[in-house]
């Protein structure tokens, strides 16, 4: 079922180099246990376990915080609340508003109020059941709608304009307008949130946690110890899992353990409970959005005015970002002409929301994708037929409603290979046939788009480094700034240091994230892992390999042109040395065999005054064509087939990349499907277990599940021409909503759009349907 | 004591910390962190393992979740971890399958794939994708998609050979019945408020509960387990019931099947099935493989949680349940056992002993449907069974049903049912009768589904048994089976 590409180079595939679709670098371990996770590191002497006691009134303000009875619960060593905080006490990411603690002001239901360090997690977790306080409430703003009224916001609202989009839809043939409601998204990371922390004799810490964004745990570390940034060093081997939800959220569990160390002296180890985790920290952003969408008789968008509200809980956090991304993908692959793109960042009582794969980007593209299907039923097409005509196209359809000239769409192309070997019409055919002949099983078929910018949209964040050893036995130790999460970042890394060097991978020791090896990194995110850290590494390999051709030329006089490295050896005129040996010469004639390398991304501007610019290098592209079953009687549903035909410009590893392509749509599926975040009228989670909250299981793989790649180097100089692959995937299952939807619509002869919002539970599907009846009577 | 195999190795555990779970004794006391907390509420299977256990069989080896598995229950089996996998510095086959699929990513979930894959590999199952769907029902993946995952399991499958394990087996089983008997509470001591204790019998089962009147019923943890691991309570006093043989007793004869309470889903399931095949698809959405390894239908019963997905299906079937104290028993309905909302009609010193299942009159229609949000392990946000007899002209002389996830309290609609006795089947006004049904729930808005939902799937649900009955061709499930390929 899977497809590699043809390897082009089988000699160096062998060797593990780019292109070779080799193991996850940890996977040995893994599968063995041995592979080890922040709650597995052998504990240090004298070991301390923390645990926090969580708000319960979503707002208010904290009259009485008493934590006596806590301090004296049984192996109790030590309390922390926000007055015991030496440093700062806001560990907001970019902008403040994220007290370690409560500071007085309750923010939402689940806020950490105060923090305990016990001798066992078990007495810790009690003790922490023993704080008792007193919360005067106050008017919690729950959902968008409130925080709109209320105008309560946690950053400007922004307005992207391209033309006269009001004027446009005046002038327009036909318009049609809508609205949904898109749910928020657990990120249930297999591993939950941890971090053990160690003092130092210095007064300094060494951290050891579960997170994408090393550098700024350091940073918050130091700053509520208020102690120097380099006093504190972060080590990141692996995660178990993060998706998003451990680029800034992982930093106050570090924080508290640090503060709670700082006070006994004694190491501090605090892991959350997966209720607790699930509760208190944030999740991908519900959003509610709508449009008004101009088009003539051909179905092509004539002009485009797009809302977007992100919900964004209490705080800032990276809420302005992930909304400005949503923006930036409510065109998706579609030319809008005019449009103008709106952005609401809504402050609620609620959790913070935070990064999630794709990071504001597959809600902001559901809005176009459910107004495509609303054209096609309108004229009475085929929803691909209106989105082939609709995407970007040559000169005069090629410019973003953020002024950015697309230059690499490969989209048509794409989607025509996609659309024969999915065998899209034929069994359009059928499924008209079948759902004719079968009152209470209908099935559903949809071919969607993805275009995915890929750049972080913060200027700054788009720089990384690296730092090469070679030792004199001819190994190679390589670091980067880029967290491992399962992404196999670390694989493609090494795999890029092996071709660089000619050495077979195994020659290559990965090692853990630390702040100390590589400072100043950004956040492994934006699916930017490989291309900024690949492109570091790479360099550093260059510089250590431009000094041992140097070396050479000079020691063995030969001409630069006549050195090769080679599979482990290195060809020097008419000589052949082992790799190790030229690096044990090198060594012995003072050649400094270590290096770091840094990489920039070329080629951004963005004016956010503006709303114009270049905010990516590049786009990642992608289609998908997905097939479902949906029983009428109970609004369950089955995924029968999936095709996916992707875009990773060169692969650099086929195998991790395939793996990427298909966890994203199955991460992208749940998300739209079955995962349902509910809160009460209170503000508090009710659905804060994997008992009530449900990600997709085993069953619910599709039986028929294709995955290709398309295989064309990306267009833009990155690493070996290779393409982003960790969040673009994560919106290919927006075909399974739609062909939920086009089932649906099947039961109103596919002549009227039905609302239906995510997830599309089975529930919310046999809603749709009767809904779509209840129209269908009214209309008749 | 409790003595067990930890891998190769005899442990001998003190019965002093009664509710110290699986999860916890690994990798707190035994320091072997390969075995992962995920949920610690047995719905993620990170934590999985397998418990090995000698049978008249040989050994049978049971995946686990081993967050919510007592450690004193594995007195006389062997706990196998994933670290002890790897034999000869060699990879298991399950653990190289998955390696050479490219199974893992972040690798948390991956030792408990490890795990069902090496209790799926022992077992005597025909290689199919569905086989290996089942086997991992109860892990949760959150990076690959399981494509990757279900292509290991099933090449694995297709290319089962012995491994080391079979060679060991028969010197593991002998080593096995050698451990020590279980523990029973003294006999001289009354009152005993800390232990774990595992009867053989129901006298020992008597005398136990006699000196131990406030310990609490175990069988199989799944439920139980949740008020430590969740809800921080201490289970201080413990009964363990796994291992009183009249409890694991299943037999079929004339009169039906009759269940010991501590009976798994995973035994019931093929004598079950036999007599009542339509029930396949409500088994298989019961929880997940590890969850029906331990789970029980006295365990079920017992708890008389509203959504849970037995009692309807008993009350339809009119199955009876045998309540015992040692000296004494009592046999009623189902449906007269559970009173409220986690209340049942046992007294203080009894336990649910045995559960009798009618046998099926033939011709008899039947279904058991369960709907919710997920397919695989999840609980019901609805159960509907109904079971249904008519005569020669399709006049029905017995209509059942059995509803859960409505109310308080599974439910059985009498009032409703009882006037379609004598009534032509295929001829109902089924429109009619799907309101009427519906008039007369009244559920409640909670996680899983608005009330709204519940009702009206619940009137559908009974469209569709109608459909299912009358015209068996018709397509009416969406997992392609259908309701007839299920029958």
């Amino acid at each position: 079922m899977r497809k590699l590409t043809e390897s082009r180079l089988p000699l160096a595939l062998s060797q593990g180099h780019r292109g070779a679709p080799v193991a996850h670098e940890s996977a040995v371990r893994q599968v063995s246990g041995q592979a080890r996770y922040v709650d597995d590191l052998p504990e240090p002497a004298n070991l301390l376990h923390a645990a926090v006691a969580l708000s319960d009134v979503a707002a208010g303000t904290l009259a009485r915080l008493d934590i006596n009875t806590m301090a004296r619960a049984p192996g109790v060593i030590a309390t922390l609340t926000l007055a015991d905080v030496p440093g700062h006490t806001d560990i907001g990411a970019v902008f403040p508003g994220d007290p370690v603690l409560a500071d007085g002001d309750i923010l939402f239901h689940g806020q950490p109020l105060c923090a305990v360090a016990a001798e066992t997690v078990e007495q810790a977790r009690h003790a922490a059941l023993l704080a008792d306080w007193t919360i005067t409430p106050g008017d919690a703003i729950l959902t968008v709608d409130q925080a709109r009224a209320a105008e309560t916001y946690v950053g400007d609202t922004v307005q992207f304009r391209r033309g006269d989009a009001l004027t446009g839809l005046a002038n327009a043939t036909h318009t049609s307008s809508g609205e949904i409601h898109i749910g928020g998204q657990e990120h249930f990371y297999l591993e939950g949130q941890v971090s053990l922390v160690i003092p130092e004799e210095d007064g300094g810490m060494l951290v050891y946690t579960s997170s994408q964004h090393p550098s700024e745990v350091q940073k918050l570390v130091a700053e509520v110890l208020g102690i120097p940034f380099s006093q504190v060093t972060v080590d990141v081997r692996r995660m178990g899992g993060g998706f998003g939800g451990k680029e800034t959220q992982a930093a106050q569990w570090a924080c508290i353990a640090a503060l709670l160390a700082r006070k006994t002296g004694r190491a501090v180890k605090l892991r959350l409970p997966r209720s607790q985790d699930m509760t208190t920290t944030g999740k991908r952003h519900p959003f509610v959005n709508r449009w008004t969408l101009g088009y003539d008789n051909a179905g092509q968008i004539q002009a485009a005015d797009i809302e977007v509200n992100g919900l964004c809980g209490y705080s800032p956090d990276l809420s302005n970002a992930i909304v400005d991304r949503a923006m930036f993908h409510a065109d998706n692959g579609y030319f809008l002409n005019d449009a103008h793109i709106t952005g609401y960042r809504c402050r609620t009582h609620t959790a913070s929301n935070t990064a999630f794969r794709g990071f504001g980007g597959p809600q902001g593209m559901m809005t176009i994708e459910a107004a495509m299907d609303g054209i096609a039923r309108t004229l009475g097409e085929d929803p691909l037929t209106i989105r082939k005509r609709n995407l970007y196209g040559d000169e005069g359809r090629n410019v973003t409603p953020y002024h950015m000239t697309v230059t690499d769409n490969i989209l048509p192309e794409l989607i025509d290979r996609l659309e024969t070997s999915a065998d899209y019409w034929a069994r359009r055919d059928a499924i008209r046939e079948f759902n004719a002949n079968s009152p209470i099983i209908k099935k559903g078929l949809a071919l969607t788009p993805v275009k995915f910018g890929i750049s972080f949209t913060a200027k700054h964040l788009n720089q990384a480094g690296a730092l090469i050893h070679l030792y004199t036995d001819g190994s190679i130790y390589l670091n980067h700034g880029g967290t491992e999460m399962g992404q196999g970042l670390f694989t493609k890394v090494a795999q890029i240091v092996a071709t660089e060097f000619s050495v077979p991978l195994a020659t290559i020791q990965s090692s853990a994230t630390r702040t100390d090896k590589v400072p100043n990194t950004s956040p492994t995110a934006a699916s930017s892992g490989t291309d900024l850290n690949g492109a570091a590494a790479q360099n550093a390999a260059r510089t250590i390999k431009q000094r041992l051709i140097e070396f050479a030329t000079d020691h063995y006089q030969v001409r630069p042109d006549q050195i090769e490295f080679d599979n482990g050896q290195v060809l020097i005129g008419e000589q052949r040395l082992t790799f190790a040996d030229l690096v044990q010469t090198a060594y012995m004639n003072r050649i400094s065999l270590s290096a770091t390398g840094y990489y920039r991304t070329p080629k951004l501007h963005w004016d956010a005054e503006t709303g114009k610019g270049r905010p990516f290098l590049y786009f990642a592209y992608g289609a998908s064509c997905s097939e479902v079953t949906i029983d009428t009687l109970t609004g369950e549903y089955a995924v029968d087939r999936v095709d996916i035909l992707h875009d990773v410009g060169n692969s650099l590893n086929p195998a991790i990349d395939i793996g990427q392509i298909e966890g994203g749509f199955i991460q992208g599926m749940g998300w739209l499907t079955t995962e349902e975040l509910k809160w009460n009228d209170e503000g508090r989670l009710l659905s804060n277990s994997p008992a009530t909250y449900k990600i997709p299981s085993i069953g619910d793989t599709p039986p028929i599940f294709n995955v290709e790649l398309f295989d064309q180097p990306n267009r833009e100089e990155t690493v070996f021409k290779s393409k982003a692959v960790g969040e673009p995937p994560l919106m290919l299952p927006i075909s399974v909503w739609c062909a939920l939807r086009d089932a649906i619509a099947s039961t109103a002869d596919y002549r009227i759009n039905p609302s239906l919002n995510t997830p599309a539970t089975p529930e919310e599907v046999l809603f749709a349907l009767e809904r779509l009846a209840d129209q269908v009577r009214e209309a008749s | 004591m409790t003595d067990f195999l930890l891998n190769r190795q005899p442990v001998t555990l003190a019965t002093t910390d009664p509710d110290l779970t699986v999860l916890d004794f690994l990798r707190e006391q035994a320091h072997l962190t390969g075995t992962k907390e995920g949920c610690a509420s047995g719905d993620c299977g990170a934590c999985t393992i397998v418990v090995g256990e000698p049978t008249e069989q040989g050994m049978r080896y049971r995946s686990l979740n081993s967050c919510i598995t007592f450690v004193h229950s594995l007195h006389g089996k062997q706990l196998l971890t994933v670290e002890h996998l790897e034999q000869e510095g060699a990879l298991h086959p399950v653990q190289q399958a998955l390696v050479d699929h490219h199974g893992s990513q972040c690798g948390f979930c991956t030792p408990g794939f490890v795990m069902s894959l090496f209790a799926l590999y022992h077992s005597d199952v025909q290689p199919s994708r569905d086989a290996v769907l089942t086997a991992l029902s109860g892990n949760l993946c959150r990076c690959t998609g399981y494509r990757p995952i279900i292509d290991a399991g099933m090449a694995l499958l297709e290319a089962r050979h012995g491994d080391a394990f079979s060679a060991q087996m028969t010197d593991i089983e002998a080593e096995l019945r050698s451990l020590g008997t279980p523990v029973l509470p003294e006999e001289t001591k009354p009152d005993q408020s800390v232990g774990f204790w595992q009867p053989k019998n129901r006298e020992e089962l008597a005398r136990a509960k006699a000196r131990s009147p406030r310990a609490r019923y175990t069988a199989g943890s799944t439920d139980l387990a949740l008020e430590k691991t969740q809800r921080l309570a201490n289970l201080n006093a413990l009964i363990d019931l796994s291992q009183v043989a009249e409890l694991n007793h299943l037999s079929v004869d004339a009169e039906g099947l009759h269940i010991g309470a501590a009976v798994s889903y995973t035994e019931l399931e093929p004598v079950l099935l036999a007599d009542y095949p339509e029930a396949r698809e409500w088994l298989e959405r019961l929880g997940s493989r590890p969850i029906r390894n331990r789970g029980t239908l006295g365990g079920n019963l017992g708890n008389a949680s509203p959504i849970g997905d037995t009692p309807p299906l008993l009350i339809a079937l009119n199955a009876t349940v045998t309540l015992s104290n040692g000296q004494s028993e009592r046999t009623l309905p189902v449906s007269e056992l559970i009173t409220g909302y986690r209340q049942t009609v046992l007294a203080d010193d009894e336990w649910i002993d045995t559960i009798h299942i009618p046998r099926r009159t033939p011709g008899s229609l039947f279904r058991a449907y369960k709907i919710s949000k997920r397919f695989e392990d999840d609980i019901s946000t609805v159960c509907a069974v109904f079971y249904l007899e008519t005569d020669k002209n399709d006049i029905v002389t017995c209509l059942r049903t059995g509803f859960g996830g409505l109310a308080a309290t599974p439910l059985q609609l009498t009032d409703w049912q009882e006037p379609l006795i004598g009534e032509h089947w295929p001829a109902l006004a089924v429109n009619d009768l799907s309101r009427t049904l519906a008039e007369a729930l009244a559920p409640i808005d909670d996680v899983r589904a608005s009330a709204r939902y519940r009702v009206q799937v619940t009137a559908n649900l009974f469209k569709r048994f109608h459909l299912e009955t009358t015209q068996p061709d018709a397509r009416t499930r969406v997992h392609g089976h259908g309701g007839s390929a299920h029958a």
